[in-house]
């Protein structure tokens, strides 16, 4: 059984997603048990595998025991066995939050939800641990379906933000699927393992160069890195609040892996920073992604979309640190995604229960919040620190290495792009505070505040998971160094 | 010397952590509640007291908390440094805790929970701050009594408290993100360490410019010492309740932003290293242009508050440039500064605050003749300014003679001129207010010839304060021996 956990993580829940359409009809509410079941074993199985690579090193596992090339293989490393970690722990949350939510927004739309759901976590599940390029590529496409599903289940401009995605989306995979056709012209293969080796044997041509710009360039339209983020802010801004909680943390993350292992596993490391020598543009394109990121969350009014654009600046972090070719980037960038993964979570929730209260995200109906929504808001602040960057929480231990690799590469705008996000951030969250800590307080003009706020709080089934993510982001904080030690140290072994 | 492991200093900092989570719960009764912040502060002073023991006696706490960077743990050591600090900042904080109670409750203030919650959370940040073993946990407590006394700065919940929240906040948070991050990863990435030694962790082949920049970095990085031009959040910050001015602004925030610049100086560049190199020159410079500006800008504010609050940039400064002159015998005296200002600012802040809610009046103008309604409290100013100006019967005194020896040990003759001229301006922006109290013309007077002084809860903390700076000219070494043990003289 333990042997066969790796394949387990991805087969549970693709089953699982079946059944819950089925179940869903007798009683919408099973199909909500039946996601949370689902994931908790997803999340034991991927605990256990990380615990094994933890003691034993890579595990490959051959699916069908057909041995690799032949044969797909899973392939868990360090980095891999961490991130699905993060993945079956955020579906979890996600699943448990949505209880309220669901029924709100979606009616009788339920069981669909949950078995889309499953699949999509399923999707990016397989994206994370598959060692093949092109069993990767159907596992992307089975996750970008599903989230166009997902994310038009809402109303009214959703379908056109839907829309746009699906057409970024689908010029990204068609990106990357090139890239992989090139790639088995020139190697015939399509094992990550042995498109390596066969690489490294040979001299490197312009096919593969064009491989590895088309695979890069699919996946920055994934990952929404400025300018080819367009798709992005509206998509996760229309969404129903639990679809959106459930993209923003992983899906741009795991389009941010799949950078880094196809820059790290399939393509080899010094390549690329020695032979292609891009690294200065796309460092640069990283400050622009953060710089404008930034930016475009000062303009908006509304708390959810100014998220989405954080994300965007994120996005620019994780690119700008693994491009920045030393450890201490590369370290920050694959921390970062664990980090970025639970802090955009830890906001979505929060801003999740606000709209579920309140009714929308404009930062101008959160007078008085913190009277309102205590405890939602102590989740929102855990949150807000960690993207300023306040120790100990975890978004401080990524920009201390993102800013170390930036100092060591002396990649100076980088560096000050990442001062200059953290001061904006600052003032981003602020002005929240402000508005949430001032207005309609009982010393000011009482009459210009009639409806004086009373103690109004979200569900205990969306609070709980809020404050856990919370939780988490301090946890990881006060683990960096067994996280990195353990996890990010043994991985980079392989290439550095 | 002994180095010894023990649970004592994490005592020190969570005890307050937590009553603050008491505090803001006892909802029932304020007596109840008042009762937990003395216990709180108390349990703290006497566990406080009984470490200065361990330390007098030669020895050194440490604390490992935590190895949240590979290499690079969060941990505490205590040598008499942090000793002194933690001294001042717990045993004025149950003075103040009853100064508190004094103004609080016959203002009726709102939301005295959290005010109260606050106070103590920031205590548990400085006690933190006063601990740390090198500079990534003191950036970490530093940063949570930044966000820890927002709620006390911006109490009043009004457009002014909002003003000098944002400005508070803007100055704090930009200068540690963006000047102080950077330095301390940099100061790591070079040296390997951040641990304090007071060696330096520097090594001689570290390239100058490099130290230069950092130094700059540093300095201006803990904007928290209201080194100019990053100075404005703090009178902005008086719009805060007055024992929050007092506490905050004269004893912890402010002392927490020096005690770091300190540490910096003496742990991380090591005194050695100053004098040795221009870098002591430029501490000075940066810091003699703000002693002397802010006195001239004290010196035409007419709301009290305010030039309390510009005097102690100045007397902030004084500090640095004790500590930059780099003998020891300057940062002999600056250490002890931190606690010869921290009585008698108290003090002054304390009397502000007293006339405040004795008769309403923030203006100096307005308090002529004021001596002759609260000659008590116009004492006990007296007592402060004198202090504050370095007059002898006042612990002030004491910790400015250290300084100016350590000038003359440097020879560096323009601190001295520098320290006269400030002692000038202090003198000349303080006592015409006792002066213009006391001595005013009868038709001046604004007051009554009748003594009616503030509650006696707020009466009592400044004659305390007033009577402690007058105890530090007779008996120093009740700081100055903490200063001479962290330097290492006798």
């Amino acid at each position: 059984m333990i042997e066969q956990a790796p394949i387990l993580i991805v087969v549970t829940p693709l089953l699982a997603a079946l059944f819950i359409t089925i179940i869903g009809l007798y009683r919408p509410l099973y199909s909500w048990v039946l996601t949370i079941i689902t994931f908790v074993i997803t999340s034991i199985f991927s605990f256990i595998t990380l615990k094994k690579v933890i003691e034993t090193g890579t595990i490959r596992y051959m699916l069908g025991n057909w041995p690799a090339p032949f044969g797909i293989e899973y392939v868990i490393d360090h980095l891999n066995a961490l991130i699905v970690f993060m993945i079956a722990v955020v579906g979890l949350i996600v699943a448990i939050y949505s209880k309220h939510d669901v029924k709100k927004e979606l009616g009788d739309k339920i069981p669909h939800f949950y078995s889309l759901f499953t699949l999509l976590v399923t999707g990016l599940l397989g994206i994370t641990l598959t060692g093949d390029a092109f069993n990767l590529y159907v596992l992307l496409e089975i996750s970008a379906l599903t989230s166009y599903a997902l994310l038009a289940l809402s109303k009214g401009r959703a379908y056109i933000a839907t829309f746009n995605y699906l057409i970024m989306g689908t010029i990204g995979a068609c990106f990357y699927l090139l890239g992989v056709g090139y790639l088995l012209i020139n190697t015939g293969s399509l094992n990550m393992t042995d498109i390596f080796v066969i690489l490294s044997n040979n001299p490197t041509s312009y096919a593969v160069l064009v491989a590895f710009l088309f695979i890069m360039i699919g996946m920055w339209i994934k990952m929404a890195l400025f300018p080819l983020h367009s798709w992005l802010p509206n998509a996760y801004t229309y969404a129903p609040t639990s679809t959106s909680c459930l993209l923003a943390p992983l899906m741009t993350k795991v389009s941010v892996y799949v950078m880094l292992r196809m820059m790290t596993s399939v393509f080899n490391y010094n390549y690329i920073f020695n032979v292609l020598g891009w690294q200065t543009i796309i460092v640069s394109l990283a400050v622009i992604a953060i710089l404008a990121g930034s930016i475009f969350a000062l303009r908006q009014d509304n708390l959810k979309k100014m998220l989405t654009y954080l994300i965007v600046a994120e996005i620019g972090y994780m690119v700008g640190g693994a491009w920045l070719g030393n450890a201490n980037g590369f370290t920050g960038a694959s921390y970062h995604i664990i980090a970025d993964g639970f802090m955009t979570l830890c906001l979505f929730l929060a801003v999740g229960c606000i709209i579920y209260k309140i009714g929308d995200a404009q930062i101008s109906s959160m007078k008085g919040i913190f009277t309102k929504m205590p405890i939602t808001m102590i989740g929102f602040l855990v949150g807000a620190f960690s993207m300023i960057g306040v120790p100990p929480t975890c978004g401080f231990f990524s920009k201390w290495y993102l800013i170390s690799g930036a100092y060591e590469a002396q990649a100076w705008p980088f560096m000050v792009a990442l001062l200059i996000s953290s001061l904006v951030n600052a003032i981003l969250f602020f002005r929240i505070i402000e508005v949430g800590y001032f207005q309609a307080m009982p010393n000011e003009d009482p009459e210009a505040h009639p409806k004086q706020q009373k103690y109004n709080e979200a569900p205990i089934s969306m609070l709980i998971p809020l404050l856990t993510t919370a939780a988490i982001l301090i946890g990881i904080g006060l683990y960096t160094s067994e996280i990195v030690t353990y996890l990010i140290e043994p991985f980079m072994d392989n290439f550095l | 010397m002994q180095t010894i492991s023990s649970l004592l200093p994490l005592f020190v900092v969570l005890i307050p952590f937590i009553g603050s989570i008491i505090i803001y719960f006892s909802k029932k009764s304020e007596n109840v509640r008042e009762t937990w912040t003395f216990l709180v502060a108390a349990l703290n002073l006497v566990l406080l007291l009984k470490m200065a023991q361990w330390i007098l006696a030669g020895n050194v706490y440490t604390f490992h908390i935590a190895e949240v960077l590979p290499g690079l743990p969060l941990f505490f050591k205590i040598d008499g440094f942090g000793m002194l600090f933690a001294c001042v900042a717990g045993s004025l904080w149950i003075v103040t805790s009853l100064y508190s109670i004094g103004y609080m409750r016959p203002l009726k203030e709102h939301a005295q929970n959290r005010y109260f919650a606050s106070f103590s959370l920031a205590i548990s940040a400085t006690m933190g701050v006063a601990f740390s073993g090198n500079i990534l946990t003191m950036y970490l407590f530093y940063e949570i009594l930044s966000l820890s006394t927002y709620p006390l700065v911006t109490h009043h919940q009004d457009a002014e408290a909002r003003g000098g929240g944002r400005k508070y906040l803007t100055f704090l948070l930009s200068t540690s993100i963006g000047f102080a991050l950077p330095a301390m990863i940099i100061t790591y990435l070079n040296t390997g360490t951040l641990s304090f030694s007071n060696a330096g962790i520097f090594n001689q082949t570290t390239d100058p410019t490099l130290l230069i920049v950092l130094l700059l970095l540093f300095l201006f990085g803990f904007a928290k010492s209201g080194i100019m031009p990053f100075h404005v959040w703090l009178p902005g910050a008086m719009v805060a309740p007055t024992p929050v001015s007092a506490l905050l602004h004269a004893v912890a925030v402010v002392k927490v932003g020096v005690f770091c610049v300190l540490r910096i100086l003496t742990g991380v560049f090591g005194i050695e290293l100053l004098s040795t190199t221009s870098l002591s020159t430029i501490v000075c410079v940066i810091a003699s242009f703000t002693v002397i500006v802010s006195s001239l800008i004290a010196l035409t504010q007419d709301n009290l508050k305010r030039r309390l609050a510009f005097s102690t940039v100045g007397q902030l400064s004084y500090i640095v440039l004790g500590a930059g002159i780099a003998t020891t015998f300057g940062v002999v005296g600056s250490m002890t500064h931190i606690a010869m200002h921290a009585f008698g600012k108290i003090t002054l802040f304390f009397c502000a605050g007293a006339i405040y809610v004795a008769t309403g009046k923030k203006y100096i103008s307005q308090m002529v003749g004021l001596g002759r309604q609260m000659p008590i409290t116009m004492i006990a100013f007296l007592v402060g300014s004198m202090s504050i100006i370095g007059l002898p019967l006042t612990g002030g005194i004491i910790s400015k003679w250290y300084m100016i020896l350590g000038a003359m040990d440097a020879e560096k003759m323009w601190i001295l001129v520098i320290y006269l001229i400030s002692s000038l301006l202090n003198a000349a922006y303080f006592l015409p207010i006792v002066y213009n109290a006391f001595f005013c013309k009868d038709e001046d007077a604004q007051f009554p010839d009748k003594v009616k002084e503030a509650p006696l809860a707020a009466l009592l903390p400044p004659v305390i304060t007033a009577i402690g700076t007058g105890i530090l000219f007779f008996y120093p070494e009740l700081f100055l021996n903490f200063a001479k043990l962290a330097v290492g003289v006798n």
